[in-house]
């Protein structure tokens, strides 16, 4: 009971804090760290919970991104038109590459996803819609149901912060949900899973889809905050950056990729132009150093502390 | 089709080879229903995969399997399962970070039909837990309900694993040596229980402890190299030459029995 109550609390301190968010800090960096953030917990969706590694989620997140930029600026339809056409693209990329995919375990996994991304990066340097190296520049933003401009960023960041908590709350469902169950037994124990009469593959391509889907969500809200779409967006790095989060902020941790997410986005914008390019070697420290002293992340470890001080251990 | 129904499960010829290697070789099994039999032989003999191959599991190379009378040869493990053919693992087989209720109600959960909703919330589960209780006292584990699979000592987490198979109710269990690793109290308990679950189902185990064959078993196949050795009673079985020389290299005395063991 008092847990429930606790966790309430706790929900209704984030949803304050993000109502709040814009009086404090730049709404476009907050916007870009909350797109970030639903990015890294729907990748964490499948790694923390399905127990599945995907290398290539920036082709779910520069592909949604990509549609839903070119919805936007040739076809001019309405802007949550473009984030549905965007997060659908992405669906169907993921079934495509769960299919591919789901066969394999472990790097085999791993690599079957990079390869499969690279394809679709390929893809958007060298089709013709895709504006090549520049990418799809000035997307308008357009409006919400005709009646707020989204140009001006207060609008757009309100926007961009529901879409993001319906993510989150999506996200959330499915983990504490029958599906979410089953996930989490296929993920401790395959072949008891199979011997209980569940067919793990079908559970774990839509686990693939539903991240790919929420992956695809991100990119496309993160197209209409920027005003364009590039190839950083489908880039292997991009697929590196979110599992790099979804570990500093906790692996299987609800919201832990979350702060990750937060963490990461934050530093990059704040030391890109004072270290330039040392950015990455920072990463990069910061990734070893949560591998080998920190391994449940921020909000893991948090947990572990919060435990051991209770002696609480749920 | 009359004298097929007799016998829940039946291979007809059934091979598996490993890179030239045969480690089933025709093996024609008959289970007949509501008994318990055990398939029994010296380490190496083929035992396991012969489980793997009836679960499908393993493709067997050739032969076919029937189950109640239905050609199950070509299905995959998860449909054999839902046909009522389960089986448990040699190494006990739990969800390690599930709580034991979890455990007993994922195996209970399929049953919904909503194992793919994912926009459902999990308490819509809870109905299913007085059933899930229920297993759980059956086996003596009511009082863990709330600990997490991987804090129970090795005895419980083999009888947590059979609540989670009964939660299944299975026409036909396959135990892959159920007592092993076990201490006395605990291997009697677990033949208890054996003989409890048989009341209205077929079994087929694999066991090495003969103290539990002569106990519970009412037929038992002994398999040595990949084929079947010899068949019957636990008497016909333990005074069969050929299976004295397969497991002692001499076909002087006798298995060690149930008087072998306390």
């Amino acid at each position: 009971m008092s847990q429930a109550v606790r966790i309430r609390a706790g929900y209704l301190l984030a949803v304050a804090a993000l109502l709040l968010a814009p009086q404090f800090f730049y709404p476009v960096l907050v916007m870009k760290v909350l797109c970030f953030a639903l990015f890294a917990c729907a990748f964490n969706l499948l790694l923390g919970y399905a127990g599945l590694l995907s290398f290539g989620h920036a082709a779910f997140f520069g592909g949604a991104a990509y549609v839903a930029g070119y919805a936007l600026k040739s076809w001019h339809v309405p802007a949550l038109v473009g984030l549905l056409l965007g997060t659908l693209a992405a669906a169907a990329l993921g079934w495509l590459f769960g299919r591919l995919a789901i066969r394999r375990q472990g790097i085999y996994f791993a690599m079957i996803t990079l390869a499969l991304a690279q394809m679709v990066y390929f893809i958007c340097l060298q089709v013709p819609y895709t504006g090549g190296e520049d990418g799809l520049q000035g997307v308008p933003r357009g409006s919400l149901f005709g009646l707020v401009d989204l140009a001006d960023d207060r609008n757009l960041y309100y926007v961009v912060a529901a879409l993001c908590a319906l993510g989150f709350w999506i996200i959330e469902r499915a983990i504490h949900s029958p599906f979410g169950q089953v996930l989490k037994a296929i993920r401790e124990n395959e072949p008891r899973a199979i011997s209980l009469g569940y067919d793990v593959e079908r559970y774990k391509l839509l686990a693939f889809v539903l991240s790919a889907a929420l992956t695809g969500l991100a990119g496309a809200t993160k197209t209409l905050v920027f005003s364009f779409a590039s190839l950083t967006d489908a880039e292997w790095h991009t697929s590196g950056e979110v599992v790099l989060m979804t570990l500093v902020g906790g692996l299987g941790t609800v919201y832990g990729p979350a702060v990750g997410a937060g963490v990461i986005v934050t530093l990059q914008d704040q030391l890109a132009d004072k270290v330039g390019s040392l950015v990455s070697v920072i990463m990069g420290c910061i990734f070893v150093l949560c591998v080998l002293a920190f391994r449940r992340g921020i909000v893991g470890e948090l947990q572990a502390l919060y435990r051991s001080a209770t002696g609480n251990r749920y | 089709m009359a004298d097929t129904i007799d016998y829940i499960l039946e291979t007809d010829a059934l091979v598996r080879e490993f890179r030239g290697f045969v480690a089933v070789s025709s093996v024609s099994l008959r289970v007949r229903r509501g008994r318990i039999h055990a398939l029994i032989g010296p380490n190496g003999a083929g035992k396991t995969t012969c489980f793997n191959l009836l679960t499908k599991f393993l493709e067997p190379t050739s032969g076919s399997i029937r189950f109640n009378g239905v050609d199950i040869t070509d299905e995959r493990p998860a449909e054999v399962a839902r046909r009522g053919m389960v089986r448990s693992f040699q190494i006990s087989s739990v969800f390690p970070h599930l709580t034991v209720l979890e455990n007993v109600r994922v195996a209970l959960q399929r049953s919904l039909g909503t194992s793919f909703h994912f926009w459902r919330s999990e308490r819509s589960l809870r109905r299913l837990e007085p059933r899930a209780l229920a297993l759980l006292a059956e086996v003596g584990l009511e009082e863990f309900a709330g600990v997490v699979a991987v804090e129970l000592s090795y005895g419980r987490k083999r009888a947590l694993e059979l609540a989670t198979t009964l939660a299944l109710d299975p026409q036909l269990l396959l135990l892959d040596e159920p007592t092993q690793g076990m201490g006395h109290e605990d291997v009697d308990r677990v033949m208890q229980l054996i003989r409890r679950i048989a009341a209205d189902r077929s079994i087929l185990m694999v066991e090495h402890n003969m103290a539990v064959v002569a106990g519970v078993c009412d037929t038992i196949t002994v398999l040595a190299r990949g084929s079947v050795l010899a068949e019957g009673s636990y008497a016909q079985v333990s005074r069969n030459a050929a299976v004295l020389e397969a497991y002692m290299g001499t076909a002087e005395g006798g298995l060690v029995g149930p008087g072998g063991r306390g």
